[in-house]
């Protein structure tokens, strides 16, 4: 039998083809909308524009589709799309002490100014399987609830309220990052990483890096490598604005609202004789509803915070996390290992028989050492 | 609006909805700049802002990034992957290049004015007018040995490099020659420790003093760097274990070639191989001009010719007429 | 007075009167807590200093400073360089020339092997590596040095292809000894060399050190809070306590004859044990 060792233009075709069939799945039944996986799937969403660096839920949805599920080729395509957009303006900071709340936890005070609200969360479900799901074309679930009263408009940010004690450190901006305007922030998408990366490049790294990383990473931290001892002191999700200053304008104006989640980590405290005690911060932002991934790089962040005075553990050593964060860095680098090799693979293979003859030939010429060599 | 994944063809232009060679003209300026500094210094690694493309990590997308900065719509490209043109990802990408800039493409090494190569130098000499650009996994020759770029940056700073010749004496003391056999380190104008990214240590000496210019992107890690013609390009040995090339006693056996870089084909279920030119080029105009290898009239040497004529039909009807001087073959 | 001691007062003789390496008034805070402070001597070719303390006195941040590899916060560390008689800061220099200073006049044996070690790769490999880094090509001239290296520190040359981390801990010491002298340097800075080995492995190490030393002509300060270490050792000695030198001389002089009352407990406690 011939083995056909060539691919070409009709194979690769043919290939997607085969992709686009399996795919779309049994046609007889129906296919997914976009809008559908936009409202159905918000959290594969969330995960996709958070990652993808990319805050637009449609596409999203339609990366999710096209990618027939899998979140980091989803992923991917969002972030090759985003290649081709130019950047026509730099937003303003967002405000989080300003976000129209959905969601908003402390787990350092019982009550606090706004109150716990606990909005759409998995916390409190029983993980049973629900059949009840699986029947289709039943009633919508009822409308959830309204509260008593509205949600106060004042919700300060614990880390604010602690912020105002001196209890815990001021953030400040990194070398290089002062002297006002949006411009003085690096853009991780526009300049390539270096080390030592800056906390600003490093918490832009860790909001596009891989959830599941990140997790472990986060996961690690708890169980002794690179101790940091954390609280939550408040995780926030909701709607906030995003505002730019047209030059022309010079005053801000509101462009449209954007999902974010964000964890303040509350962490050990830091002190001497001369230097007051205060808690010290560790910090997670993410577009759309990803409270997991929120929590995981707020320890993350900490624990690189940690490393700058030198790596002990994994999630400490700067280099070693934000470089192999990304999951589209990731994903390519170790599935191009299926690519063709032959040239390498010969060359080595070349290398293994030349070794081996040559060993081979030294024992002959143990054997018959008084032969002369042919 | 996302463009949609059109399958045809138009060879002549760019399909609308997207730049020029994919890239906004920004970036390209940003990669060109790299390009010129990498130029300027050669050898050394250029950080750029790498974005992503449409294709993976790990399948060319520095290679390509430079690439689509510099190409023109007057360039004619090749593009070749362990040396063939017909292999997936060649295809893949010269597909990718005719779809975003709508130019000229061949398999001939001699019209090409832009070569994009993964782990392979064309056996054909390049001349003055042509650009290879290579594709680059890991840029750091030291890597292996130090992890960290921190470090590594220093040690090219410094020309701190007595790493290297560790490694090749230990191969020496172990293996008793050195045991690198592709991704041979080069020392490039007498100055940088480079990776040649992995091509057979076969094709270093194809960069030493070379007429064309020889550009190589890593996407994934961000760097680009360069050699520009009649620059010096050494592989790091020692005197009494000089560098050698490797060489085959046999000779390719469908064009008879004594002197290109042999592919292994297992070419049936009990085993039995042929010894193919890497270079498809090289191996389909040899035997155009009428050149037979000792096995080409084999039942798996002509399976394997059919095989190869039949992906460069498709790629002929995949574009436009090319002009008859591209017309090949008996 | 030692055998060696009368050999360095020759050389003296000899009329080689410029320091080779000059420390001062050497100072390194960490933070608010001292280093050490005010460190001033001057070392001469072929002359052994020993610098003794307790743990805590500052004697290795000393070694740092002066061996480069840490700058210091006040005074200067001065070095001859080539054959001049110029005196060279040697933290002003540039850190390229100053890392070839490190790979070839200079050598630091650290207390332990793992850290002046290659683990991963050979025995010839690592004493292979400064030579190769300052250019050497040949492989069969790098193997013949490196063979005969091991056979100087009494290891058997057949474990030159072998790795480090087969060998004992004092074979360990021995390897990072031949890979730190390989390429003839003028003077070697020393960590508690003989620190973490037993007792009879020691004196051995002590008696090689000794030898090499004497044999090749170097200069040499060696850090120990062992006394007897130091007296085996230095021609003089420098006594340290809470990051200042609070007693220097010609070691038989300052073990024998101590004036500061910390040499004396110093002294008397290492005589009662």
């Amino acid at each position: 039998m011939y083995v056909a060792v060539k691919g070409g233009e009709v194979a690769i075709d043919n290939a997607h083809q085969a992709l686009a069939e399996a795919r779309r799945g049994n046609t007889a039944v129906p296919d997914l909308t976009v809008a559908q996986i936009r409202e159905q799937m918000g959290l594969a969403v969330a995960r996709v524009m958070a990652e993808g660096s990319l805050y637009d839920p449609d596409l999203a949805a339609l990366a999710i589709k096209q990618a027939w599920g899998d979140l980091p080729e989803a992923i991917f395509l969002v972030r090759a799309y985003r290649t081709t957009l130019p950047r026509l303006a730099v937003s303003e900071p967002v405000d989080t002490a300003r976000m129209l709340v959905r969601r908003r936890v402390s787990a350092t005070f019982k009550d606090l100014p706004g109150g716990q609200v606990l909005g759409p969360t998995f916390d409190y479900t029983h993980r049973l399987i629900d059949f009840a799901l699986a029947a289709e074309g039943g009633p919508p679930p009822p409308r959830a609830p309204e509260a008593d009263r509205p949600l106060d408009p004042a919700m300060p940010r614990i880390a604010d309220i602690l912020g105002a004690e001196g209890l815990i450190e001021e953030e400040t901006p990194g070398q290089g990052e002062t002297g006002g305007g949006a411009n003085a922030v690096p853009d991780l998408t526009r300049q390539p990483l270096t080390y030592p990366a800056g906390r600003a490049v490093r918490l832009q790294a860790l909001a596009r890096g891989d959830e599941g990383f990140l997790l472990s990473l986060a996961y690690s931290t708890q169980r002794g490598h690179g101790n940091s001892h954390p609280f939550v002191g408040e995780i926030r999700m909701g709607e906030v604005a995003v505002e730019i200053v047209p030059e022309d304008l010079g005053f801000p104006v509101i462009i449209g609202d954007v999902t974010v989640t964000e964890c303040q980590m509350v962490n050990q405290f830091a002190g001497s004789k001369t230097v007051p005690a205060q808690f010290t911060r560790g910090y997670g932002l993410t577009l759309g509803y990803n409270e997991r991934k929120a929590m995981a790089m707020s320890l993350v962040d900490r624990a690189l915070r940690h490393g700058e005075l030198g790596q002990e553990a994994p999630a400490q050593d700067e280099e070693f996390v934000l470089s192999h964060a990304d999951v589209v860095e990731a994903s390519g680098f170790v599935q191009h290992l299926k690519l063709p090799h032959y040239v390498d693979f010969q060359a080595e293979l070349d290398l293994v028989r030349r070794l081996r003859r040559a060993t081979a030939e030294d024992e002959g010429n143990a054997v018959r050492a008084s032969e002369a060599p042919t | 609006m996302i463009p949609t994944d059109d399958t045809a063809d138009t060879g002549a232009a760019p399909e609308s909805g997207y730049t020029f060679g994919y890239l906004d003209e920004q970036t390209k300026r940003m990669i060109r700049r790299a390009i010129l500094k990498a130029v300027a210094v050669p050898g050394y690694q250029v950080p750029f802002a790498g974005r992503e493309m449409p294709l993976p990590y790990g399948w060319g997308t520095g290679g390509i990034q430079v690439t689509a900065s510099i190409i023109g719509p007057d360039d004619v490209l090749k593009v070749i992957d362990q040396g063939a043109d017909d292999t997936t990802n060649a295809v893949s990408i010269r597909r990718f290049f005719r779809r975003v800039t709508g130019v000229a493409t061949t398999e001939r090494t001699a019209e090409a004015t832009l070569i994009q190569t993964r782990h392979r130098v064309p056996e054909t000499p390049l001349g003055p007018g042509q650009i290879l650009v290579y594709q680059v996994p890991i840029p750091e020759p030291l890597r292996m040995m130090e992890p960290r770029e921190t470090e590594t940056r220093r040690m090219h700073a410094l020309a701190d490099y007595g790493v290297m010749h560790v490694t090749l004496y230990e191969d020496i003391a172990q293996h008793g020659r050195i045991a690198t056999a592709y991704n041979y380190p080069v020392t490039a104008n007498g100055r940088y420790v480079m990776s040649p990214s992995p091509i057979p240590k076969f094709d270093n000496p194809k960069m030493h003093d070379a007429p064309f210019l020889q550009l190589f992107g890593a996407g994934r890690e961000k760097r680009i760097y360069a050699v520009p013609p009649h620059t010096s390009v050494v592989s790091l040995d020692f005197e009494d274990h000089p560098f050698q090339v490797q060489s085959w006693e046999r000779i390719c056996d469908l064009c008879g070639a004594d002197d290109s870089y042999l592919d292994e084909v297992i070419a049936d279920d009990e085993g039995s191989r042929l010894f193919v030119c890497s270079d498809s080029d090289h191996c389909a105009g040899r035997r155009a001009a009428g050149y037979r290898g000792p096995r080409a009239d084999s039942q798996a040497g002509v399976a394997l010719t059919d095989a190869m004529a039949a992906v460069k039909r498709e790629h002929e009807r995949d574009r436009p007429a090319p002009p008859s001087s591209e017309e090949m073959g008996p | 007075m030692t055998a060696l001691c009368a050999a360095r007062l020759d050389a003296g003789a000899a009329g080689d009167d410029i320091p080779l390496l000059r420390a001062d008034g050497v100072t390194k805070w960490y933070g608010a807590r001292l280093g050490c402070a005010g460190v001033t001597f001057d070392l001469y070719p072929g002359e052994v200093l020993g610098v003794v303390g307790e743990s805590g006195s500052g004697k290795s941040t000393l070694l740092g400073v002066l061996s480069g590899r840490m700058p210091p916060d006040a005074g200067g560390v001065h070095y001859r360089m080539g054959g001049g008689a110029d005196l060279t800061d040697i933290h002003a220099l540039p850190e390229g020339r100053r890392r070839l200073l490190m790979r070839t006049d200079w050598g630091v044996v650290h207390q332990n092997p793992r850290d002046g070690l290659r683990m991963g790769v050979s025995a010839g490999a690592n004493i292979g590596e400064r030579p190769m880094a300052v250019g050497a090509r040949h492989y069969g001239t790098l193997r013949g040095q490196a063979g005969d290296w091991l056979s100087r520190v009494e290891i058997d040359a057949d474990r030159i292809d072998d790795r480090p981390s087969g060998f004992s801990g004092g074979m360990q010491q021995r390897l990072q000894i031949a890979r730190v002298l390989v390429n003839g340097p003028r003077l070697v800075f020393m960590d508690e060399p003989t620190g973490g080995l037993d007792v009879s492995v020691q004196a051995r190490l002590l008696d090689l050190l000794r030898d090499l030393v004497a044999r090749l002509g170097l200069a040499a300060v060696i850090v120990t809070h062992d006394l007897a270490v130091a007296r085996l050792l230095a021609h003089r000695l420098m006594v340290m306590k809470d990051g200042r030198a609070v007693e220097q001389g010609l070691t038989d002089q300052v073990l024998d004859d101590p004036r500061h009352p910390y040499t004396q407990l110093l002294v008397s406690s290492v005589l009662q044990a």
